[in-house]
């Protein structure tokens, strides 16, 4: 069949350049030779990469960011694949209700749900912890690990772990022998998209956090908020590459998995 | 009796769900109801207070116009991918994946650099000649709408792409070799089959503008107001801590019924396609 037409493709790549170009701009404008955010005027300039690295505030927030990122992600994997291979061994009206219990963190738009966990850490003084925002960034970022590890299940074979388990394996050991390893580009998928998650995650922080919890992505919202220092341009080059390397990876992983 | 320890499975999961996220969110719907006093007190400014009217309109407007661009641009996107060759579509699908992994604060702040008064696009247009003052980029409606339509493109695009490459491409030829133009073979054969993914994508694609936070601050500068903000001013500033809950109980309730309509127009397996 004959593809569409010339002007249809051209709109096509138009919007993905759309989609690109403003992830672009930001490197020439983290280069600038100027002292605020702007395209460089005579010369290219790395002060501003200098600036990233000899600052102590960029860095202990680069630091807690990745320590919550990495520790929700790991919760979230551990328990959301546990809850997949459930419902998927279950296979009844209870496994389709947990699955749409799930659903229910994707939908509802972060801020109300920032509003309720402000009160109730308040209730708790976990307010201002790196011990909230853990759990709460873990928590948000189970149902797409549920979901990734669940489309993951969908091209495993039952009859394997029952094969398992009728040799003698229990369900721990069928699962952690036969059903893991399987499953894993799934769960490290799961788990990129977690850590993601929590990475980029500002709205939560905003409401629950104080003087101590400073992640990166509200150090740069002060900046934006602030002064629009051009350091910020340098920020978000590294994190459009940081994203990219992730994706690339991602995208491995589903290869990968597709070949299983 | 062989599935008897995998009951066990999704407990501490769904333990979480409950302790540390059902729990604090019936807390919202609890407070818009009892603060300052018992009653449906907040809802009445649903129809009474002029600012919240206000707040309203914009929102709806600006979804609307995401809705739509997105809806229109990533189907073009979709149907290309569809009829790509496989080395074409891997490309676009890296295109339209790389901003969707982009953090969204990264993404607002690279179109502050290009739409701020002294920002790139008017510098550059300022420099070739072609404008003599800066435009009004940002801190308006159009500023806070080109920046939602890039954050939404992606979760448009993905559902429709999905929905497309599962639709029999002999349906298609069919029509060509009875006879119909390659135009009328989109429009009478292709297009209504694609319909459900395009109304999934919108839904979809709606429910994710209505509560979003980052992207309209940015690039609204306080002049543009959506709800989320207007929530997160009424507890941060004002500490209307009964307005803030009874509109982000409203919130819920219009995704609710979003999602209620969805399910009776193409059913709730739309939206697992979103990634």
């Amino acid at each position: 069949m004959e593809g569409p037409g010339r002007g249809i493709r051209g709109t096509a790549w138009t919007v993905i350049l759309f989609l690109l170009l403003p992830l672009a701009v930001v490197l020439p404008v983290s280069l600038t030779d100027q002292p605020y955010l702007s395209l460089p005027l005579h010369t290219l300039s790395l002060q501003y990469y200098a600036n990233l690295l000899h600052s102590a505030d960029w860095q202990s927030s680069i630091l807690q960011s990745l320590l919550v990122a990495c520790v929700s992600a790991g919760i979230a994997v551990i328990l959301g694949t546990l809850c997949a291979i459930g419902c998927w061994r279950m296979g009844d009206h209870w496994a389709k209700a947990i699955q749409a219990l799930m659903l229910i963190p994707i939908v509802v738009p972060t801020i109300v749900y920032a509003l309720g966990l402000y009160r109730f850490y308040a209730q708790l003084g976990l307010l201002d912890t790196l011990l909230g925002i853990i759990l709460a960034h873990a928590v948000t970022a189970i149902p797409y690990v549920v979901v990734i590890v669940s489309t993951g299940l969908s091209g495993v074979d039952a009859r394997l772990e029952q094969a398992a388990r009728s040799l003698g394996a229990g369900p721990i050991v069928a699962m952690r022998r036969v059903l893991l390893p399987l499953l894993r580009p799934a769960m490290l998928s799961g788990g990129l998209f977690a850590f993601v998650h929590s990475w980029d995650e500002l709205v939560i922080v905003l409401f629950i956090a104080g003087r101590r919890v400073f992640t990166l992505p509200r150090r740069m919202w002060d900046g934006i908020n602030d002064k629009l220092d051009p350091t910020l341009a340098a920020v978000a080059v590294l994190l459009v590459i940081l994203s990219a390397a992730l994706l690339f990876l991602d995208l491995w992983l589903r290869a990968r998995r597709e070949q299983t | 009796m062989n599935s008897g320890a995998y009951r066990w499975f999704p407990i501490p999961a769904l333990l979480l769900l409950v302790l540390a996220y059902l729990v604090p969110l019936s807390q919202v719907l609890m407070i818009s109801v009892t603060d300052p006093e018992l009653g449906l007190g907040n809802y009445a400014l649903l129809v009474t207070s002029p600012s919240i009217a206000r707040v309203l309109a914009t929102t709806a407007r600006i979804c609307v116009i995401t809705a739509t661009a997105a809806l229109v641009l990533g189907y073009v996107v979709a149907y290309c991918m569809t009829q790509a060759r496989p080395a074409v579509r891997r490309l676009m699908l890296v295109g339209v994946l790389l901003p969707l992994w982009v953090s969204v604060l990264a993404r607002s702040f690279a179109w502050v650099t290009l739409l701020r008064r002294e920002g790139v696009v008017n510098s550059v247009l300022m420099g070739a000649g072609l404008i003599q003052s800066p435009l009004p980029l940002m801190w308006n409606e159009f500023g806070v709408s080109v920046g939602m339509i890039h954050t939404m493109l992606p979760y448009a695009i993905l559902p429709m792409a999905s929905h497309m490459r599962g639709l029999d491409p002999a349906l298609m030829a069919a029509a060509r070799g009875m006879g119909a133009s390659r135009a009328q073979a989109f429009r009478r054969v292709f297009l209504p089959l694609s319909l459900p993914g395009v109304i999934g994508a919108g839904v979809l694609v709606l429910i994710f503008s209505l509560g979003f936070y980052v992207t309209p601050v940015l690039l609204g500068g306080g002049r543009v107001r959506m709800v989320a903000e207007y929530i997160s001013l009424q507890i941060q500033e004002l500490l209307q801590w009964g307005t803030g809950t009874m509109l982000a109980t409203a919130l819920i309730a219009a995704i609710g019924l979003l999602l209620f309509l969805l399910s009776r127009a193409v059913g709730l397996r739309a939206l697992s396609g979103a990634r």
